[in-house]
């Protein structure tokens, strides 16, 4: 009798309190109940999140997801960022502590599929280069056999790394630290010989840590495919769409000509697509189940997709890195947003 | 009415009758520690299978993909994950199986150097043991870490002390022997030497049990230990080709190598757990009571034989139990390793936890080993404290 009551018990239990992280739905009603995003971001990689010296996070990766929460919530500063390292991130995407992971992360299948994650479009195309000491006198990547490599661990860096040196019948000894700091420490005290990661990652080490940063090359070798952008977990399809959007609108808003400065002229435009993107036309943001100003908010918060890239990592910024491929499509580079409509 | 009342106290009802509650208790106790154990597992399927995340132990047959800088069987990047994890429990076990032996003779010597008459010995022992028990171990590891990779020079302009021996801040480097039957024969000849100590040791005691006559074990058993590899290295030809580090481009190849990673989590963690070992065996003299030393120094024993044969063998069975918890804690502590980058086995785990996204399924293999380590340790522990315990009449 009480065992079977507590069976019974058991098993409405189970029923009813069964506690799932958001899903369908849910993340966005989550945001609006909290008033706040939550965004995962780098624990301070200069030019993609890093906090300045008041704590202020800044670079590309929190400017999206300042764009998210203006979208969102009409408040580009809603946003609480968390920082994880390369290992912890899926895990906090997962389980639900974050809403958005923003963290240089690289589009692969098995992160699309199997970890229960999904891409919300590109906002940053790397890839994958080695940075050498000058003094070693070396001028290409095939010329490090036998090196030394310092790389951080649960990347795709460090499969690409073993791919690399397999492909080309290279030997290698790698020295794998978790903490972003530590492994910079270790590659500056000449632990190793070479330090890998996204080439973007490499200038913003190479600007921000490095005693000189003129004694430092980044090899001319680009060894793989990094495209990175935002995260959000499977089974919520509302709010990927709202993050892919907002990623959209950023890239079309400068393909468009839509600037931080002129955004309220841009209001009185004739251009079909900007008043459908502005919502001067409404309909966008009801489809997207936001306000019709998400993308308005989102371009006031942040700017466009190339007034990031400039404030955060352009040439006039410590990384001086060129648009190249992140350059609109009009312009010869890979930034190309679905059409609002 | 007789027969009914009988009845009833043969028979009370099974709530009234104090073995049948219990029976009831245990069996409630057992039901709801089962329920909530199904309800988490059930749960946690349920939202693995709703966010569509791939679960089960499947990934352990695909290839890893990534490198492990230091593995003591064959591995590379084209193995499994499975193989990995072998991997990297393999340099757990090595870290920690060092480290105890070393943290075991340290602590020993710096816990009687604390009792020591000497005062400037006394005091020295006393600071180490403050210093290092006191300060967080990840600090200390990230300090020895620093320290080699910092202090020591490039391969390049690697100290060289010795002709074939280099230190750099990639390591340190020694010469390995060539293949060749003379050194199996001496490495056979030191096994043998040995078991040849031990067994004389045996029928040393054994004999003066009998006879009361000493023998000279001692020196005996380290004649053995030395002689026979000699003896060995010469029958198999006295073979000197050595393997020797020599400069490439990055670094030293042939002879063998010390990473600056293994050398700083086995220093930190072993330096660590001296420190308490050190302390345990200073309680441990200290429980045997000073009449046991005076009773053996008025026989007209020496100070060394009083240390040896009445106060050890007495402390030890103070000494033992705590310890067991120290070597346990070594082990533990060995997970570390992941903050400067020894692959163990929970630093190749979290890799592999990543790459694949698997978290329960690599959390589980953690906890499944570590407890398997730990017990094993326990019971070896724990028949040697038999051994040792108070034989009573």
């Amino acid at each position: 009798m009480t065992i079977r009551m507590l069976i019974a018990a058991g098993a409405a239990l189970a029923a009813t309190g069964t506690v799932v992280p958001a899903l369908a739905g849910e993340s966005l009603d989550a945001v609006r109940e909290r008033g706040s995003l939550i965004c995962g971001v780098n624990t301070g990689l200069s030019g993609f999140s890093a906090p300045d010296s008041e704590g202020v996070w800044a670079g590309l990766d929190v400017d999206v997801c300042k764009a998210v929460a203006a979208a969102i919530l009409g408040d580009g500063e809603a946003v609480e960022f968390i920082p994880s390292t390369a290992q912890q991130r899926f895990t906090m995407l997962q389980s639900g502590e974050i809403d958005v992971l923003s963290r240089n992360t690289t589009w692969t299948l098995t992160r699309d599929t199997a970890l229960g994650l999904n891409f919300a479009g590109v906002t940053f195309y790397d890839g994958q280069g080695f940075m050498v000491p000058a003094e070693l006198g070396v001028t290409s990547a095939l010329e490090l056999d036998g090196a030394t490599v310092c790389v951080q661990p649960g990347t795709t860096t460090e499969l690409n790394l073993a791919d690399y040196f397999r492909a080309n019948e290279m030997e290698f000894d790698a020295v794998v630290i978790e903490s972003f700091e530590e492994v910079n420490a270790a590659y500056f005290a000449g632990r190793c010989d070479v330090y890998t990661t996204d080439a973007s990652g490499l200038a913003s080490v190479r600007a921000t840590t490095a005693p000189n940063p003129a004694d430092h090359v980044i090899l001319p070798e680009i060894i793989s495919k990094e495209p990175l952008g935002p995260v959000v977990r499977h089974g919520d399809d509302e709010f990927l769409d709202i993050v892919k959007w907002v990623v959209f609108a950023l890239i079309e808003a400068e393909e468009k000509g839509i600037t931080q400065a002129n955004l309220d002229e841009m209001l009185e435009s004739t251009d079909p697509a900007v008043q459908r993107l502005l919502g001067v036309t409404e309909g966008m943001g009801e489809a997207l189940g936001l306000s019709e100003s998400w993308a308005y908010d989102a371009i006031a918060a942040v700017g466009n997709y190339g007034e990031i890239f400039d404030r955060n990592v352009g040439p006039e910024t410590a990384l001086g890195l060129e648009r190249g491929v992140n350059d609109l499509w009009t312009r010869g580079g890979l930034m190309y947003a679905m059409p609002a409509r | 009415m007789a027969v009914e009342t009988r009845d009833d106290r043969a028979r009370p009802s099974l709530w009234n009758d104090p073995n049948g509650r219990a029976v009831i208790y245990q069996i409630l106790l057992i039901a709801l520690v089962l329920g909530v154990a199904w309800y988490l597992v059930s749960n946690t399927l349920a939202n693995l299978e709703r966010q569509q995340i791939a679960s089960g132990f499947g990934f352990l047959d695909r290839e890893s993909g990534f490198q492990i800088s230091e593995s003591l069987v064959p591995y590379a990047a084209s193995d499994t994950y499975g193989r990995a994890f072998v991997v990297g429990l393999l340099n757990t076990f090595k870290v920690a199986v060092i480290g105890i032996v070393i943290a075991t003779v340290l602590g020993t010597v710096i816990g009687i150097a604390r009792l020591s008459s000497n005062w400037l010995v006394a005091k020295l022992a006393s600071s180490y043991v403050e210093v290092l028990r006191n300060i967080p171990l990840l600090l200390q590891l990230f300090f020895w870490y620093g320290a080699i990779t910092v202090s020591l020079p490039h391969p390049r302009d690697a100290l060289n002390p010795v002709d074939g021996v280099f230190l750099s801040n990639r390591g340190f480097k020694v010469p390995l022997p060539e293949p060749h039957i003379g050194f199996t024969l001496l490495a056979v000849g030191l096994v043998a030497g040995l078991v040849g100590a031990w067994a004389v040791g045996r029928w040393a005691e054994a004999r003066r049990n009998r006879t009361g006559q000493p023998f000279p074990s001692l020196g005996v058993g380290a004649g053995l230990i030395v002689g026979l590899p000699i003896l060995g290295w010469l029958v198999g030809g006295a073979p000197t080709a050595l393997d020797m580090p020599e400069l490439g481009r990055f670094r030293f190849t042939g002879g063998m190598t010390l990473t600056p990673e293994f050398a700083a989590l086995l220093f930190g963690l072993s330096t660590y757990t001296a420190s308490f070992i050190a302390e345990i065996v200073r309680s441990g003299i200290l429980a045997v009571n000073w009449g046991q030393s005076e009773a053996g120094l008025s026989l007209g024993l020496s100070r060394g034989t009083v240390l040896r044969l009445i106060v050890l063998p007495q402390a030890l069975r103070v000494i033992v139990p705590p310890t067991t918890s120290q070597y346990l804690n070594l082990t533990k502590n060995s997970s570390l390793a992941v903050a400067i980058g020894y692959p163990d086995l929970v630093h190749v785990g979290n890799t592999t936890l990543n790459q694949t996204g698997q978290a329960i399924e690599a959390i589980s293999i953690f906890m499944a080993v570590y407890l398997s380590i730990s017990l094993a340790i326990s019971y070896v522990m724990n028949r040697y404290n038999e051994r040792i315990a108070l034989v009573e009449r």
